[in-house]
């Protein structure tokens, strides 16, 4: 595929311009999240592509509407892979504007941890970066981390360069009848721990014999029993109070129930509401970007 | 007629001694001094007052008769900071939260643990031996740093190489804000609800607030752990063997490297068995379940072997690797033996570039006369450059902060950035403008407003502001306690 190149940021950055309300197209895979932007906004689409791919450094350079099956194609070939994850057709600014993390966080980490630097077009058209291309960085605020997660609310990514990972020799799924912590005590740094409140599914990542023998164990010692894959996880997404829903699925370790129906978002503390206002107002004073959606509407 | 304990004191420290009790606010001379400086070579800085809160309530409280009395106010944990963070500038109320070193609660099936910002690094690991988990941030001064510095500074350490640095172990953190108020930002468990302020807040350097809970994720000790210690004929070799381990796809659990004068420097008092003839030592440490473990060894110890080191050694014991590492992190202390004088760089390069940049340092040191000494973070590329001198030598001061710009302008020019985990604090503020556009700084700027609708939270820090306060100077003997 083509690199994305810094006349295709220029002419995103023109095509956000600097007046009139626009929301950011991605795969649409997550369109109603957080709140469907305000009817007749002018769409834009960032641009796609892999400008640069240094398996040596661990980092790539990618355009924001790259998909990440795209992207995937590319890193493979090194044997190397990103820590997002999405549905068919998403792409790589779109899954980072909505924030959510892997179902396989236990090992590749959260998703905002693999973003190193984001070129953005602000609310008054001007490009901007945050963040350095660097593996670790602490050269100013991090605004990175505030960008994952912001719906496109706060500026429209244009171009990340984003932290790359060798991908597992080894990995399998097995199930069996026990609360989670028994799974997790048998085995060490589990990819994914899925609770149904009777079964925990596990998946294990690592070097081949690694995962050969923790299976082993868990197999003979705790009886769980292989899987082709995880079990089917219910539509609708909320946060874990300490209790499972009928027919839910727990993310153990990542604050995510996957339940049949779906429940209220909790409400932020005044405080908190007010500072995310502020940032808001201040990174976009005329409300032009993405109006509408609504990061603290995101469930979880 | 009333007693009226107060009448002759200063207004604002009668106010914060209502706040926190008056023992625990500091206006003698004695204290403004202990307060004006960090680990850092700044000085100029001055304390208007010290406080030194026992809880979030009290901490607020302190902000809030800052204000009252218009003041900035500055926090301050162990004073460890490298890049003057906790240099008081505008007569400020310092807020020190050495005092809050509770370990509140641990919960080790849900891996997390809350605790106050005072709490020492080192103190919360101790704390969780034998739970099979630890706090993954090992920044060299964590025998004295605090927790609320590290989530101040983002710190890392050497271990941050596989596990990663403060922000990725920070789940939530409780803030006294600016305007007085403590909110508690980011979730127990998982990704965070709404905007990531609490990612935003890690590494703000005290311009966004203090900290005054901390939830940290803990992280399972590994089953296995091999640390090997590999010498090299040149400098160049063990970079290039550190840029080609990261490019096979390992990444390990930490890779140090040090020069021959850091390693002369540092082992007669360490006894940490590093050889005095090899040109540069270079400390790999491999963790995760056995056979892995075992596979990396082998391939880290043929890539070493391609790359012409002389030796490759794996620890064959704890005993042996908590030399091993006892040497790397008291080395700046030992450093401090050489010169009386001594400035320090932070930056990160591409890990691809090690070789050539490091041997470009030596060159810009070597034509202005200087002694450079490196032992730094070399697989996440982090550099720490040392000048050693001796400031008595006339125009030597011109040379080194000539030298420090070079370096700084060395790195960017390859693709680095100004700091990889001390931070920018007064130190770094004039070079942002190298790395930053004025868009850039304007959007970080719109951040840091946001927290800080007055400008009261540690004024003139981390962006260029123009005005001047406290210089790079005085940089006589290391303070005690000081590390990399």
């Amino acid at each position: 595929m083509s690199g994305v190149h810094p006349g295709d940021i220029e002419a995103f950055a023109a095509a956000v311009g600097t007046d009139d309300p626009v929301c950011v197209r991605g795969g649409g895979s997550h369109w109603m999240l957080g709140g469907e932007p305000a009817a007749g906004v002018r769409e834009v689409v960032a641009p796609s592509g892999i400008a640069a791919f240094d398996p040596a450094e661990m980092t790539v350079t990618v355009g924001a509407g790259t998909t990440l099956v795209d992207l995937a194609a590319v890193l493979v070939e090194a044997g190397q892979e990103v820590a997002l994850e999405g549905p068919s057709g998403a792409t790589v600014g779109g899954v980072l504007a909505v924030g959510r993390s892997s179902l396989r966080r236990g090992r590749v980490g959260a998703a905002r941890d693999a973003l190193l630097q984001a070129t953005c077009v602000g609310a008054d058209g001007r490009l901007f970066s945050a963040g350095g291309p660097t593996v670790k960085n602490v050269t100013g605020y991090d605004l990175c981390r505030l960008l994952v997660g912001s719906l496109g609310t706060l500026a429209l990514l244009a171009s990340v360069i984003l932290r790359t990972r060798p991908v597992p020799e080894e990995s399998c799924w097995l199930q069996g009848q026990m609360e989670p912590a028994a799974v997790a005590a048998g085995c060490h740094r589990p990819a994914t721990l899925l609770w149904d409140g009777a079964r925990t599914a596990v998946r294990l990542e690592g070097y081949r014999e690694d995962v050969e023998g923790s299976a082993e164990s868990l197999v003979a010692e705790l009886g769980l029993e292989p899987i082709e894959g995880p079990p089917a996880l219910p539509p609708h997404r909320s946060r874990w109070d300490g209790t499972l829903p009928e027919g839910g699925i727990l993310e153990v370790g990542s604050g995510v129930v996957h339940g049949p129906e779906p429940l209220p978002v909790p409400v932020p503390a005044p405080g908190v509401a007010a500072l995310g206002r502020r940032i808001r107002d201040g990174f976009d004073p005329t409300g032009r970007l993405n109006p509408g959606r609504d990061p603290y509407r995101l469930v979880a | 007629m009333r007693r009226r304990r107060w009448s002759t004191r200063d207004p604002l420290v009668a106010d914060l001694e209502a706040a926190v009790g008056a023992g625990h606010v500091q206006a003698g001379d004695a204290a403004v001094h202990l307060y004006s400086r960090d680990g850092s070579a700044i000085g100029g800085g001055r304390a208007g007052v010290v406080c030194l809160p026992g809880t979030a309530e009290e901490v607020a409280a302190c902000i809030r008769v800052a204000r009252r009395h218009g003041r900035a106010f500055v926090p301050r944990g162990a004073g460890t900071g490298l890049a003057g963070g906790a240099v008081p500038c505008d007569d400020p109320v310092v807020i020190s939260t050495t005092r809050m070193t509770r370990i509140l609660d641990v919960d080790i099936e849900r891996r997390l643990a809350w605790v106050e910002p005072g709490v020492v690094n080192l103190d919360l690991t101790r704390h969780l031996a034998g739970t099979g988990l630890h706090f993954a941030p090992d920044p060299s001064s964590q025998q004295s740093c605090t927790l609320g510095g590290n989530v101040a500074n983002n710190s890392g350490g050497p271990h941050c190489l596989a596990y990663g640095v403060t922000s990725a172990h920070v789940a939530a953190v409780e803030v006294a804000l600016p305007d007085g108020d403590l909110v508690v930002l980011g979730e127990e468990e998982g990704d965070p609800v709404g905007y990531d302020l609490r990612g935003a807040f890690v590494g703000g350097e005290g311009t966004l607030g203090i900290a005054t809970r901390i939830a940290v994720r803990l992280t399972a000790d590994p089953p296995e752990i091999a640390t090997l210690l590999l010498d090299f004929p040149t400098i160049e070799t063990a970079a290039d063997t550190v840029s080609a381990v990261v490019a096979s796809g390992i990444v390990p659990a930490a890779m140090e490297l040090m020069d021959q004068r850091v390693v002369r420097a540092v082992e007669p008092h360490a006894n940490a068995g590093y050889s005095l003839d090899a040109a540069a030592v270079l400390i790999v440490e491999l963790d995760g379940l056995p056979a892995g473990v075992a596979r990396e060894v082998e391939a880290v110890t043929r890539i070493a072997g391609a790359h012409g080191a002389d030796s490759v050694r794996v620890a064959s014991d704890e005993e042996e690797r908590e030399r091993i590492w006892k040497g790397r992190k008291a080395a700046f202390g030992a450093i401090a033996n050489i010169k009386p004088s001594y400035y320090l760089h932070d930056t990160v390069i591409p890990r691809t570039r090690l070789a050539e940049v490091v041997a470009e340092v030596n060159a810009i040191a070597d034509r202005r006369g200087l002694i450079v000494m490196n032992v730094f973070h070399a697989g996440d590329g982090n550099l720490h450059p040392l000048l050693v001198f001796d400031e008595r030598e006339p125009g030597v001061l011109e040379e080194v902060f000539a030298a420090g710009e070079e370096i700084v302008r060395l790195s960017l020019s390859v693709g680095g950035v100004l700091s990889g985990e001390h931070g920018i604090g007064l130190e770094k503020r004039q070079f942002m403008p190298l790395l930053f556009q004025p868009a850039d700084l304007d959007a970080q700027r719109v951040l840091r407003d946001a927290f800080d609708q007055d400008g009261v939270a540690n004024p003139h820090k981390v962006l260029p502001t123009g005005a001047s306060c406290g210089d790079v100077q005085g940089m006589t003997r290391l303070p005690e306690g000081t590390w990399v």
